[in-house]
């Protein structure tokens, strides 16, 4: 005790003497810069048995972050102090307290680069390695350990990563116990080779290695300690046409998420497009065969979650597009793809008539024509791992980037954006998606049961912009979506209205008006006034949200039914 | 102990907050890519003296994409004015950064773009959502900055950016 008294008051002291030696002189910390970032989310609740909504017992919650980075040179350091009091609905209900989430120290010179304590990073695409934060959804692996950057020669790029991943937070952070380590390397050919430096063709290549441990705790199988991985990748450019492949491959890697089955991974991604000013064509494709990949073999969710399998589907912000049927990637095994062409049509002039001196008129028009659809794979089932305790426990046999032929989802957009006069412009959007609630679990009933089978989406958007003045713009929104095997028909409208550069209040109302039960025909009406000051925001928000499902770059999460008011502040410095 | 490290850690802070007041922002240290997969570093950025605005964004931010359409139909002339050089940093990971280059061709814009698909350098510039707007002067020193965007927000970087340049 006497012990640990000592060295609280010595550095106690020391931490005095440091103080006292940086504002006294112009010591090393002078020259430094310290800026950070704020975000603060306070929610209060309201009961409301209509849509669902409950109140906690704390009647209010909030959610805050507060980021400081200091730099001095090749030198920084920097810390998050968050706070769960209490972690918002719909937030992972285990964080609590208030304290460190993240910290570091790093220190960079010439090429080298070596980070100490939390750092976030991703090898190629994230197919075998991405560690990273999705604040909103309460995604956040950081990783805390070593990581090392080194640039040995021009146009070549190591990196090294060691650590454990963050999992919980509990008046601070917690580590999974998972050690994840990992190597990545990138050569840019054209950097490499001197006599390729103007070339037309650009190349990349890379490679990496991923390992995670865990020992094996289960008494009943004989379950893999070390899983390893590896991923190659290249970017090819020529010009106008660009084009970008990753596979990936992980041995086998029993878990929550496949059922314990000894099946090894595989993944490829391809990029392809063609562009030229004005024009824009673009094709992808993906392949996930038994590809969940996380520190922690027994947790699910997004929990402890090593690599990252992107969606291939285009990433929606408009009301009735964007909540209702959301897609994420089926990390168990799916086929994807998705075409995109988008074109400018260029001012009309004066030989233009008809169609193309309406589409030209005297700003231009702009059109996107959008299409993706997953698809389950084509695999035959190898034995059943539950009744035969014999079984080698291989799950299934897919052929590699066959298609099978359940649809998970698909989405054909098109969108039509047009200016017509200094004042006024539009944008129309046309949607038509389907979904499998069976394979996506997105969509219930009010009362919380889950839907079965294939969702058919149709939806109409129009957004209408006009400037009433200098500084002041009305945005109207009319979205309709006619579905029959969901809740029936919904129609949104919104109304914003902005006042440049602080201020602007919104009205949005998610009205369900063709469900088949009266009662049900509920408005979600949601009223936000904000203001902004340079890079200072706050927004208040009153109303009602739906429950359903709220993604951010295809991960997604459930958020509860709420009925209240919610304040934010963002702010940096 | 662990409290008074805390609180050591966070006096040398305030420290240096303070004594960082009078002193300038630069733009931190970041390797990202550019759209042929060139490797940038950030804290090298230059326009030759002349200043820079750097707007965060990303494909699925409408805001942002209003921001910088808006901007390209006067860029030219900004550039006659000023010398600005825009660079756009996209935010978009893995599952959208393919659809940036299509998406910066299809607008015509004439921007020098940077992909930022794990949000290295948006995390270093202190952002907390897009769209955030930047300005550095000649000398590589950030003057000012602005979240959120309103259609009118850029007649205020353009005052901010001709009060810079003296015009």
């Amino acid at each position: 005790m006497a012990l640990k008294k000592f060295v609280l008051v010595c550095s106690a002291m020391a931490c005095m003497l440091i103080h006292h030696s940086t504002t006294a002189q112009d010591g090393m910390l002078s020259s430094g810069e310290v800026h950070g970032n704020v975000q603060v989310i306070a929610q209060q609740y309201n009961e409301d048995t209509l849509i669902g909504a409950q109140v906690p017992p704390a009647e209010t919650a909030m959610n805050a972050f507060t980021n400081i980075i200091y730099t001095n040179g090749p030198f920084s350091a920097g810390f998050r102090y968050e706070s769960y009091l209490n972690a918002q609905l719909g937030y992972p209900g285990r964080f609590k307290g208030t304290g460190l989430g993240y910290r570091f120290v790093s220190y960079a010179i010439d090429d080298l680069e070596v980070t100490a304590g939390n750092f976030y990073d991703q090898f190629g695409n994230g197919l075998i390695f991405r560690s990273y934060e999705e604040r909103q959804l309460g995604v956040d692996n950081a990783m805390d350990g070593v990581r090392i950057a080194y640039k040995p020669y021009k146009g070549l790029y190591l990196k090294g990563v060691y650590g454990v991943q963050r999992f919980d937070f509990d008046n601070g952070l917690v580590n999974g116990d998972g050690i994840v380590r990992g190597f990545d390397g990138e050569m840019n050919l054209n950097e490499f080779f001197d006599r390729l430096d103007t070339a037309k063709t650009r190349i990349t290549i890379g490679g990496s290695f991923v390992s995670k441990f865990q020992p094996d705790d289960n008494a009943d199988l004989n379950l893999p300690e070390n899983v390893g991985s590896y991923a190659g990748r290249m970017n090819l450019s020529y010009g106008k046409v660009s084009l970008g492949g990753e596979m990936a491959y992980k041995i086998n890697d029993p878990s929550a998420d496949n059922g314990y089955i000894f099946k090894d991974g595989k993944a490829m991604l391809v990029n392809t497009s063609f562009t030229t000013r004005g024009f824009a064509l673009s094709l992808d494709a993906k392949y996930i065969e038994n590809m969940s990949y996380r520190s922690d073999r027994d947790v699910i969710l997004t929990d402890l979650m090593v690599n990252f399998l992107p969606a291939l589907t285009k990433p929606h912000t408009y009301n009735l597009a964007a909540t209702l049927y959301p897609y994420a990637t089926q990390p168990n095994g799916e086929v994807a793809y998705q075409a995109e062409l988008a074109y400018k049509f260029k001012k009309a002039s004066k030989a233009n008539s008809g169609l193309g001196k309406f589409l030209g008129g005297k700003y231009g028009t702009s059109i996107t024509i959008n299409a993706a659809a997953a698809f389950g794979m084509d695999s035959t089932t190898l034995g059943d791992v539950n009744s035969d305790i014999t079984s080698p426990r291989l799950g299934y046999k897919a052929n590699f980037f066959s298609r099978g032929e359940q649809l998970f989802f698909s989405d054909i957009n098109v969108e039509l954006k047009k200016k017509i006069s200094k004042k006024f412009r539009f944008t129309y959007m046309f949607l038509n998606m389907a979904y499998d609630n069976d394979i996506n679990q997105g969509a219930y009933t009010n009362s919380g049961a889950a839907v079965h089978g294939k969702i058919y989406a149709d939806i109409h958007i129009l957004d209408l912009s006009y400037k009433l003045a200098k500084k002041h713009n009305i945005r109207m929104e009319m979205q309709h979506m006619e579905t029959k095997q969901h809740l029936q028909n919904w129609a949104t409208g919104l109304i914003e209205y902005t006042y440049s550069p602080h201020w602007f209040v919104a009205v949005l109302d998610q009205y369900n008006y063709g469900n088949d039960i009266p009662e049900e025909r509920i408005h979600y009406v949601y009223t936000t006034v904000g203001y902004i000051k340079n890079a200072h925001r706050f927004t208040v928000g009153y109303g009602k949200q739906r429950a359903g499902l709220f993604c951010v770059g295809g991960v997604c999460r459930t958020v509860p039914a709420s009925n209240g008011f919610t304040f934010s502040i963002t702010s940096s410095f | 102990m662990k409290k008074v490290l805390m609180l050591c850690f966070l006096s040398l802070m305030t420290t240096s907050v303070i004594v960082a007041q009078s002193k300038v922002r630069t733009l931190p240290s970041s390797n990202l890519k550019d759209l042929k997969g060139k490797a940038v570093n950030t804290a090298k950025l230059s326009n030759e003296g002349k200043p820079m605005i750097i707007s965060f964004w990303a494909t699925w931010c409408s805001p942002c994409k209003k921001e910088l359409n808006t901007i390209a139909e006067v860029y030219e002339e900004w550039q006659d004015e000023t010398g600005v050089e825009l660079v756009a940093v996209s935010i978009d990971d893995a599952r959208s950064a393919s659809r940036v280059k299509p998406y910066v061709a299809s607008k015509a814009w004439d921007y020098q773009v940077l992909l930022d698909p794990n949000s290295d350098f948006k995390r270093k510039m202190g952002v907390n959502n897009v769209p955030h707007t930047f300005l550095v002067n000649g000398k590589g020193e950030i003057v000012w900055q602005h979240n959120n965007y309103a259609p009118g927000d850029e007649d205020e970087l353009r005052e901010q950016l001709k009060h810079l340049t003296g015009h």
